[in-house]
């Protein structure tokens, strides 16, 4: 049986500013995989993710994509919503409905159970990011386009990151993250992102 | 067959060097025309043309005034349509094109409201009055301002062409509900004064020189955005290998 | 997902009260200060018809309206709210308009409410009061409309106030000519129903043109960071 790739690359090259910022990479992303995004600062991670998220359109090559969560710097929180509330949105967007149960125990398990009813807005960044991580868990999304998603993370955050994403793997979705710091997946593999040859484009 | 050969087209009209080529000649003929039909206009208008017997000699600053009127809002609208055209089918070239006529067509709005204004002083003995035409020519010069401001705060090209193409079409199709409402209140508000250009009978003597004028303006707009246009595309095509072949004089664009 | 962004705006109203309050109170102190700043152009004789105060009455509205737009969509960018909404949402334009709508409750349609008491505060005659509500009531969805796309491609910008501005108070002028001119009309005993027709034609206008600006802008916005 073979397996439909979630994402295929096409020697995509993404654009700022009228400058190629890497050069053109191609990709392959099956059920199961986890890649993980190398590049120095500026190099065009973020603007890769976003561009296979579909918030950045000056690019060549081609892509399909299908089914992504994307997960920026900025996470979709509202600051006046508590947690309950955003996911309940979050999934919404989506076309679901969370019971109340589910969402709890999504809480729970990135451990920010105590936090439910409070607002977002009197969390700490590294809460935040956890409330983050339960939407992920809850969204049956199977392509992840996460940024840097070790920001702002404690130990037992980072361990619980590293579970998540193995766990999101194992059941058939796949995740691209780009990192600075590498995640111990099994079976990873990496995309360098090289800096292209400076050249304007036509 | 004719799907493929239109795109062809389609993409060819799109691509700055073609258009480039394609405007060299344009450019003279443009510049030329504009220079005999504007002389000749000014000439017949100023100096054969009767005097009004109303106005006497100061209707002769109509020659200005109308043809700059008509051309800062065909400008505008232009401005609208090539930002319709860049939106829908992502072409590079209109950008170069709105870049072209924003600079000149807030120029021509103030020549108009100017003009307007110098006309207005022996018609109504009044610099300016909130007639309907003029508050509509003003509302236009805060369209061209607002775009103006917009692509200054942009840094990134591409996304300027697309916010500024955007705001253009909106502005556009703004136009003719902005010029009703004016002429609205206009009639309501204002004491019932004459119109400057509608008179019921205005000989032919007086207004085939505006018809040049007219020509001569739109001919100057032309030229002027044709230049603007053109070495738009040498500045941004400035790495391209043809405009280095055209500017040591290796090649044809 | 109408339901759950209906729900989460309306929560968000709930607790940002001052998104309400404040353009509110803005609007009854501009009025004040007016009042304050030309009192003979005040007439408080109920029954006698007022030359300035429809105009003012309006062009007040606009100003406090440009105010609230500034930060129609900066919170929801800022946070990356928008972001999710545009990757994730099955169909943005809804949730676009959604904000819209939610947007007018909360200031246009908020300011109709007002316009009476408004009214009588500028010495507007008092035969005027209900048409004046109701000149709001259809002029202000233009406002809101016309005044998203402005707000759309603006958030991305440090200070965007002053562009936002530039780019929307045209715009609203021919909102200002009818709405202002049905008040006038009202006063002096006229029929209203040539500046209803063209109150709600513009914003009808508006409506089948913002909302696809608005997500055509706000796509602008999010690819400039």
């Amino acid at each position: 049986m073979t397996l439909q790739p979630l994402l295929a690359v096409n020697t995509l090259s993404c654009e700022r500013g009228g400058r190629r910022l890497f050069s053109p990479v191609s990709l392959s992303v099956l059920p199961g995989d986890y890649v993980e995004l190398i590049g120095a600062n500026g190099s065009g991670k973020s603007t890769l993710l976003r561009t296979l998220a579909g918030l950045h359109s000056q690019f060549t090559g081609e892509y399909h994509s299908q089914d992504t969560l994307y997960q920026g710097h900025r996470l979709g929180l509202d600051g006046l919503l508590t947690p309950l509330e955003n996911l309940a949105w979050l999934a919404g967007l989506e076309d679901h409905t969370l019971d109340h149960e589910t969402t709890l125990n999504a809480l729970d398990r990135t451990g920010v159970l105590t936090m439910a009813y409070s607002l977002c807005a009197a969390m700490s960044a590294g809460q935040q990011r956890r409330v983050a991580m339960a939407r992920w868990v809850l969204s049956s999304r199977k392509l992840w386009l996460l940024d840097e998603p070790l920001t702002a993370l404690d130990a037992s955050a980072q361990g619980l990151l590293r579970d998540i994403i193995a766990e999101h793997c194992a059941n058939g979705g796949a995740v691209i993250c780009a990192t600075h710091n590498a995640i111990a997946i099994d079976g990873k593999s990496e995309l360098i992102l090289d800096a292209a040859i400076a050249e304007t484009l036509p | 067959m004719l799907g493929a050969s239109l795109k062809r087209l389609w993409h060819k009209l799109g691509s700055p060097r073609w258009f480039f080529s394609l405007t060299t000649r344009w450019v003279t003929f443009f510049g030329w025309s504009a220079a005999v039909l504007l002389l000749w206009g000014a000439i017949w208008g100023l100096a054969y043309a009767p005097a009004d017997y109303q106005q006497g000699n100061s209707f002769r600053i109509m020659y200005v005034h109308v043809p700059a009127a008509m051309l800062a809002q065909s400008l505008y609208i232009g401005m609208g349509v090539a930002g319709f055209i860049g939106l829908v089918w992502r072409m590079k070239l209109t950008d170069v094109a709105i870049s072209a006529c924003l600079p000149l067509g807030m120029v021509i709005t103030a020549l108009a409201l100017f003009s307007g204004s110098v006309w207005g002083r022996p018609t109504w003995v009044s610099w300016w009055e909130w007639d309907g035409r003029t508050v509509s020519t003003l509302v236009l010069f805060f369209l061209y301002v607002g775009i103006y401001a917009l692509r200054e705060a942009i840094a990134e090209a591409k996304l300027r062409a697309r916010a500024s193409a955007l705001i253009a079409m909106v502005g556009t199709v703004n136009i003719p509900i902005i010029k009703y409402s004016v002429e609205w209140w206009n009639t309501l508000h204002q004491p019932a004064s004459f119109g400057l250009t509608q008179k019921p009978a205005m000989p032919s003597e007086m207004w085939l020189p505006l018809l040049v004028m007219v020509l001569g303006f739109y001919c100057f707009a032309g030229f002027i955005v044709l230049l603007r246009m053109r070495s738009e595309i040498l500045q941004r095509e400035m790495n391209a290998r043809w405009v280095g072949d055209w500017i040591t004089g290796r090649g044809a664009p | 997902m109408i339901r759950g962004a209906l729900v989460r705006e309306w929560q968000v109203l709930l607790r940002a009260k001052g998104a309400v309050i404040n353009p509110l109170a803005f609007l009854l102190l501009t009025t004040m200060l007016f009042v304050i700043a030309a009192p003979d152009a005040i007439t408080t004789a109920t029954d006698e018809a007022s030359a300035v105060a429809p105009g003012v009455l309006w062009t007040l509205v606009l100003l406090t309206q440009l105010l609230a737009l500034d930060s129609m969509y900066r919170r929801d960018f800022d946070s990356g709210v928008l972001e999710q909404t545009l990757v994730s949402a099955q169909v943005p334009f809804v949730t676009v308009l959604i904000r819209i709508f939610m947007q007018w409750l909360s200031t246009g349609f908020i300011m109709a409410c007002l316009g009476p008491v408004l009214g009588v505060m500028l010495g507007l005659s008092s035969q005027a009061l209900p048409a004046t509500a109701l000149a709001l009531l259809l002029g202000t969805p233009a406002l809101s409309l016309l005044g998203s796309v402005g707000a759309s491609v603006t958030v991305g910008f440090n200070r965007g106030g002053v562009i936002l501005a530039l780019l929307v108070l045209p715009l609203f002028l021919p909102t200002l000519v009818f709405g202002a001119d049905m008040v006038m009309a009202a006063q002096a005993g006229r029929s209203v129903m040539p500046q209803v027709y063209a109150l709600s034609l513009i914003s009808l206008v508006a409506l089948a043109l913002a909302p696809f600006a608005t997500l055509a802008g706000l796509k602008i916005s999010l690819e400039m960071q």
